[in-house]
């Protein structure tokens, strides 16, 4: 064998590989969202979204009470991390700019972002769950707040960054103050950008579960109560399915059925926001 | 006066931020004293793990993390680099944008259920080939490197395609092979980058809870082969954390906490800083 014919050969055998690895990569994958969507469609049903949790056994359970606490859960996550993640965002892209300060918030802030979400969890129990001696939705809401906030910044400070320079000069030249320039001109330009980014933000946090374990815990029955423990989709998705009861493994695949389709449906919603405001 | 509040407002934020960090350090290393003070270094070198006798060893819950992030690595980094490959020198236009929707799909999915798919499904083929359990060392890896697989090809490819084509075209020109390319330009052209993907899907890897709490077991013993029960950190504080009731006990879990954080501070610090730092700045 020439040296040509051999490169030649070496060539199609490692191609060969790399598209086998794909293949293998794409089978692991299509069977994992294949049991995902047979088994949560199988699970589906009305009583789902009417009944809350009951002991094994009984026909009438549901996960009102999960899906009702998953809901509450973000909302307080959302109300708590953005205001914080777009005002720190707005420091870093319009006051700290390039200055040392702005970076090293940068990097700190990006490390946040893949610090594993259990010690989150460990430490919210350290500073909110201990004082008050018991767990609770504000415990879990914080809990998924720190996790947001660092997402929602670095969207934040990269889509202010996009907005033009020539746009604030224009405003500051008709005489307007720094504060009113950002509300009325950089965000107003970088709205679809800010918008994707807490979208993302919150479908990130929606799917956490290891923070929650000992923030806002678990419960298997309907809870309006902020300061009790609150039942999320995740946990209780992970308490049924470790049960040997067969009937709660059913629900805990509906649960993750519905769960994959809201942050999946977040995901898309904020590209098509994205790409709608970039053909503008 | 509004202009100062505004600008007030947005710096105490950014400040915020920082805070929270340190004040996540101090806080895991003021509740993890006493067991430092109980323990000092043996808490790190030794495995008995014994809430009834007030011992407590993280050596065995250390060693199951390494040992399930490196062995998730080991299946992982081939496949991702071959699946980079596949995605930036050999696949079509079409296959290139169903894969990019195949990522975002799986990006989608939360890490619980891939823990609830590898005990229901993965673990009885583990089981039925190696007998014993099937829970353990080697079905946790297996999961984890499914689950951060997306990520890790995705950003290996990200880096390879930064690779300007007229470096390659010329590679072309003088007579190279596909291989020849990616060999002799391509991966050394997007090394750091790839080095600092690979080491930033470990960080997330040796973080991650929910996927492997499900197929580790959670029995506090080095195991003796692969696919032998045992836990990591994160398996650990997820079973027993709501369950401690000695102070010792709770503080023994915070060092737990602690060690993983400067763990994955420090992995993930070594990729920001040493590989992807160009790339940083760049953007």
């Amino acid at each position: 064998m020439t040296a040509v014919e051999k490169r030649v050969v070496v060539n199609k055998i490692i191609l060969a590989l790399s598209t086998l690895s794909a293949v293998i990569a794409i089978a692991f994958l299509f069977w994992i969202l294949g049991v995902l969507v047979m088994k949560g469609v199988d699970a589906l049903n009305w009583n789902i979204f009417i009944f809350e949790g009951a002991p094994p056994g009984y026909e009438d359970s549901g996960l009102k009470h999960a899906l009702v606490g998953q809901v509450i859960l973000i909302t307080l996550a959302t109300v708590i991390g953005v205001p914080l993640g777009i005002l720190a965002g707005t420091y870093l892209s319009e006051y700290g700019k390039n200055s040392k300060l702005a970076h090293f918030i940068r990097d700190i802030s990006d490390i946040m972002m893949s610090a594993p979400s259990i010690v989150i969890g460990a430490f919210v129990y350290a500073i909110v769950v201990m004082p008050m001696g018991h767990f609770s939705a504000w415990a879990g809401a914080i809990a998924l707040a720190i996790i947001m906030i660092p997402i929602i910044l670095r969207t934040t400070d990269d889509m202010l960054q996009l907005v033009p320079g020539t746009l604030r000069e224009a405003a500051f030249a008709l005489g307007a103050p720094k504060y009113k320039v950002i509300m009325d001109v950089v965000y107003r330009g970088a709205k679809a950008g800010i918008l994707t980014g807490v979208l993302l933000g919150i479908a990130r946090v929606g799917g956490e579960t290891a923070p929650l374990l000992f923030t806002s815990f678990n419960d298997n029955f309907f809870t309006t109560d902020l300061n009790a423990a609150m039942p999320s989709l995740t946990v209780t998705m992970f308490n049924y399915a470790i049960s040997p009861y067969e009937d709660w493994q059913q629900l805990g695949w509906a649960a993750a059925f519905i769960l994959s389709m809201f942050i999946l449906g977040l995901n898309i919603m904020g590209r098509l926001i994205l790409f709608a405001g970039k053909r503008k | 006066m509004i202009d100062k509040i505004f600008s007030n407002l947005t710096r105490f934020s950014a400040l915020l931020v920082l805070f929270i960090v340190a004040w996540i350090f101090t806080e895991l290393y003021n509740q993890s004293l006493e067991s430092i003070h109980a323990f000092g270094f043996d808490f790190i070198t030794k495995d008995e793990w014994a809430p009834n006798l007030d011992k407590f060893g993280a050596y065995a819950a250390i060693f199951g993390s390494v040992a399930s992030t490196f062995l998730a690595m080991l299946f992982a980094i081939p496949v991702a680099i071959g699946v980079a490959i596949f995605l930036s020198e050999i696949a079509h236009d079409k296959i290139k944008g169903f894969f990019g929707v195949s990522v975002e799909l799986l990006a989608a999915i939360p890490s619980v259920i891939y823990g609830m798919w590898g005990l229901f499904y993965f673990v009885p083929i583990i089981r039925d080939i190696f007998g014993g359990m099937g829970i353990g060392l080697l079905s946790a890896g297996i999961v984890l490197a499914i689950m951060i697989l997306p990520f890790m090809a995705a950003v290996t490819r990200d880096a390879m395609n930064t690779t300007p084509d007229i470096l390659k075209e010329s590679a072309y020109a003088l007579g190279g092979t596909q291989w020849d390319v990616i060999k002799d330009v391509i991966i050394p052209y997007a090394r750091a980058g790839i080095i600092g993907s690979i080491i930033l899907a470990l960080g997330r890897a040796i973080g991650e809870t929910m996927a492997v709490t499900f197929v580790m077991g959670n029995v506090h013993h080095t195991p003796s082969s692969i696919t032998d029960p045992t836990t990591s950190i994160p398996v650990t504080l997820a079973n027993e954390f709501t369950e401690a009731d000695s102070s010792l006990y709770f503080s023994s879990l915070f060092g737990l906490a602690l060690t993983l954080l400067i763990m994955s501070f420090m992995v993930i610090a070594v990729a920001k800083f040493y590989f992807l730092r160009k790339e940083r700045r760049g953007s």
